[in-house]
């Protein structure tokens, strides 16, 4: 039999593909069905985030985060917002910081419910796992709205505190959302974590060694997947963290389908840590006064916090004024996402959009 | 007692009869050949009409159950109970732009669109849908079914390749590869039960049923199980809908379709899914033999309710990746199928035809083949179960950052 002469085909995917979680371009060459090379673009959602921010005062920066990674909403502002009080050196009311880590955690709940979810939409599992995650999300975006008023963008965290007190009724909704979520996980975990075909999909698929993740600069569950305990909540401590009492969950080859487990992990430790915040939420103030015009004094911050999808950290500069110098964001998804060629390379298409869905990227964060 | 009798056989029947009444009131008319051809026309009219309108019901059906499955209701705004949804989608897909790509190979692209439609449509005329409703009964009724099943391929090729898309051509190949790898054990499952019934006619192996006393899924659980396997995937169903892959390669083949001829591929995948879900019911099922409940009847509970295990298989699988999909065909399905077959043969010519005895050493002899199965997987899916490790980790404590 004669060789058959084959050449590769440049496939684009992208900017408009229903599994490449927003406006992300992906320029895969193909020999076959088997990926040889993948070159991702971004900047199809760039908005000027940064010099926008610039241009905000410090306050009106609160609600800008929002928009970054708009499915952990709550944990952007916690970033912001405790890089600007080191900064400024405020010390919060011990309530708002108890609000806030709730608030928090119950974020990294709703969006490792969401990344799960679209992972399996991505393995092809046609919305229901989908939809079971997202009426758990509902959930806890409900009690979002009971606070606040918004549930995507909920603008609840204020420099020195939290907006308003929680209402009447949100604590007996909490500690029941937070008695049944782990039943709800183990629902899920019966459901679909045994499936053939699911461990067919994800089991020694685009593993990422942990030297390897860490020259990338991954971080999150990416990273924990990969087998590295790094977890900025643990190892870097900021707010209340040290008090909690938490684990962290970390896979052992590397692959999606501990990327899956990880999360599904990591969600019940939030839920524990929230289970501890609840019964040590103490009374008191919520907020310190706020002042008309924020100014933090000169200088330069960096601080880092465990976002759901890995490390977010603000650099703010502050040269004195109502405006921040330079506002610079160290979002997770962006450099999680470099890691996706490596991972993609010798895949086949499928994987391609499993690999994706498995590092969990918001393009609002990656583009900012 | 004789009068109910006489009522449940005239429903039996009611089907049979009209056609009868129709063409001796044509005879009175017309010459004999005339008759004929007219009749066959009907007959082909008759068919064609109800596989359009299934669509209507079966559209509906999987909507709404693959709503409940997923926890919201499905369509409930146009009709009762929004029963009607069909309708509008109808109206809406046949008002829609129609668009042939500028780089499209124009003939194939249009042609595509209606041959996937027809081969479907054949299927229909060999199926036995009650007791002497057949619009032909073919003594190669079966092989017919094969032949004229893999037809729809061709089209859904055309479709990939003159689309001029890269995803669409991707869709294409992917089809032609699991279409010709899954026929095989699809054919070689049945060949099972084509040797205990000694004719392909889809009439017979009915009637064969009849006189085993029992369908045939009792006597070929394991041909059943792989039948259907290889159905879904010939007819590019969840899990085994990688042509269309939608969150891969976005539609597959009929990316570039819009309007109507985008519906005439949905509307041939619907039928075709219906078509292996009444094969299965005649092959295996015993077609239409049922007590009291008149034969069509029958019929179309049995051939329904698979096509539920057809949603439910869509509600809750995620998909299978090209390769995997290849390994599964040749290395679980066509092996298992062999076997089977080798193991039938020998069975049935052991003992004796149409009895007890011989149903039960045919369901052992299968029963033997599940466990074996059992046997050698059950130690790889034990061992391959994974946990996380969990890192109980003190916290450091808060350092001072300049």
């Amino acid at each position: 039999m004669t060789k058959l002469k084959t050449e590769t085909v440049t496939l684009n995917m992208g900017p408009h593909h229903p599994s490449t979680h927003g406006v992300f371009r992906l320029i895969l060459t193909l020999d076959g069905e088997t990926v040889v090379d993948v070159e991702p673009v971004v900047g199809y959602l760039h908005r000027n985030h940064e010099k926008i921010g610039e241009k905000n005062n410090w306050i009106q920066n609160t609600p800008f985060t929002d928009r970054l990674d708009y499915i952990s909403p709550m944990n952007n502002e916690f970033a912001y917002v405790l890089a600007v009080e080191k900064l400024a050196e405020i010390d919060p009311p011990e309530r708002a910081k108890y609000i806030r880590i709730i608030m928090v955690e119950l974020n990294r709940v709703a969006n490792h419910l969401i990344s799960i979810g679209f992972l399996l939409n991505e393995l092809g599992c046609f919305f229901t796992p989908m939809f079971y995650a997202l009426r758990w999300r509902e959930m806890i975006v409900d009690l979002y709205e009971m606070t606040c008023g918004s549930r995507m963008m909920p603008n609840y965290f204020w420099i020195g505190g939290v907006s308003a007190d929680l209402p009447e009724g949100f604590l007996p909704e909490c500690k029941e959302l937070v008695s049944a979520l782990p039943g709800f996980l183990d629902e899920m975990e019966q459901l679909i974590t045994e499936n053939e075909i699911l461990q067919m999909r994800c089991k020694n698929v685009a593993i990422l060694p942990p030297e390897v993740a860490t020259a990338f600069g991954c971080t999150g569950p990416l990273l924990r997947a990969s087998g590295v305990p790094y977890d900025v909540r643990r190892a870097e401590p900021y707010s209340i963290y040290d008090r909690f009492d938490f684990d962290i969950p970390i896979g052992t080859v590397g692959d999606v389908y501990d990327r899956y487990l990880v999360r599904i992990a990591e969600a019940r430790q939030s839920v524990r840590i929230v289970d501890q915040a609840l019964r040590d939420l103490p009374e008191g103030e919520t907020a310190t006064p706020k002042k008309r015009k924020f100014k933090p004094p000169e200088g330069d911050i960096y601080h880092r916090t465990e976002a759901p999808k890995g490390e977010l950290g603000f650099y703010l500069v502050s040269d004195g004024t109502e405006n921040p110098y330079r506002y610079r964001i160290r979002a997770p998804s962006f450099v999680n996402l470099q890691a996706l060629p490596y991972m993609c390379r010798g895949n086949k298409i499928a994987d391609v959009v499993v690999v994706i869905g498995s590092i969990d990227i918001t393009m609002g964060e990656v583009d900012r | 007692m004789q009068s109910i009798q006489g009522i449940l056989e005239f429903i039996d029947q009611i089907f049979v009869n009209l056609s009868f009444w129709f063409s001796s009131l044509l005879a009175n008319y017309l010459p004999e050949w005339a008759v004929t051809f007219i009749m066959m026309f009907a007959t082909v009219l008759v068919l064609i009409v109800f596989g359009l309108a299934s669509i209507i019901w079966i559209n509906i059906f999987e909507r709404k159950i693959l709503g409940r499955i997923q926890d919201r209701y499905g369509p409930n705004r146009f009709g009762p109970w929004g029963l009607l949804q069909c309708v509008a989608d109808m109206v809406k897909l046949l008002t829609k732009e129609d668009i042939t790509p500028s780089r499209a190979d124009r003939l194939i692209f249009n042609l595509a669109a209606v041959v996937p439609i027809v081969p479907t449509f054949m299927i229909l005329a060999v199926l036995p849908f009650g007791r002497g409703m057949v619009a032909t009964d073919l003594s190669i009724g079966f092989l017919y079914i094969v032949a004229v099943g893999s037809l729809g391929t061709i089209g859904i090729f055309m479709a990939g390749w003159s689309s001029n898309n890269k995803y669409s051509i991707l869709g294409g190949m992917r089809t032609v590869a699991q279409m010709v790898s899954y026929e095989i054990p699809m054919v070689l499952s049945v060949v099972g039960v084509i040797l205990l019934v000694g004719s392909l006619s889809m009439v017979s192996i009915v009637e064969a049923q009849g006189q085993w006393r029992l369908p045939f899924i009792v006597l070929q659980p394991l041909a059943f199980v792989l039948y259907f396997t290889a159905a879904i995937a010939e007819v590019n169903r969840s899990p085994f809908d990688l042509p269309e892959g939608e969150s891969e390669i976005v539609a597959g083949y009929h990316i570039e379709y819009s309007g109507i001829k985008f519906a005439m591929f949905l509307l041939a995948e619907y039928v075709n899914a219906f078509s292996i879900c009444a094969i299965a019911t005649t092959v295996f099922l015993g077609g239409w033999q049922g007590p009291i409940l008149p034969s069509w009847a029958w019929f179309f509970l049995k051939a329904y309710a698979l096509y539920f295990l057809l949603i439910w298989l869509r509600g809750t699988l995620p998909r299978l990746r090209v390769d995997q999909l290849m390994n599964f065909a040749w290395k679980t399905l066509v092996p298992l199928a062999l076997a089977n077959l080798m193991v039938t043969a020998l069975v049935a010519k052991l003992v004796p035809q149409h009895s007890l005895v011989g149903a039960i050493a045919l369901l052992a002899a299968n029963l033997v083949i599940i466990v074996c199965i059992v046997i050698v997987k059950y130690p790889r899916w034990k061992q391959d179960k994974r946990e996380v490790v969990l890192v109980s980790r003190p916290p450091t404590p808060q350092m001072e950052s300049s």
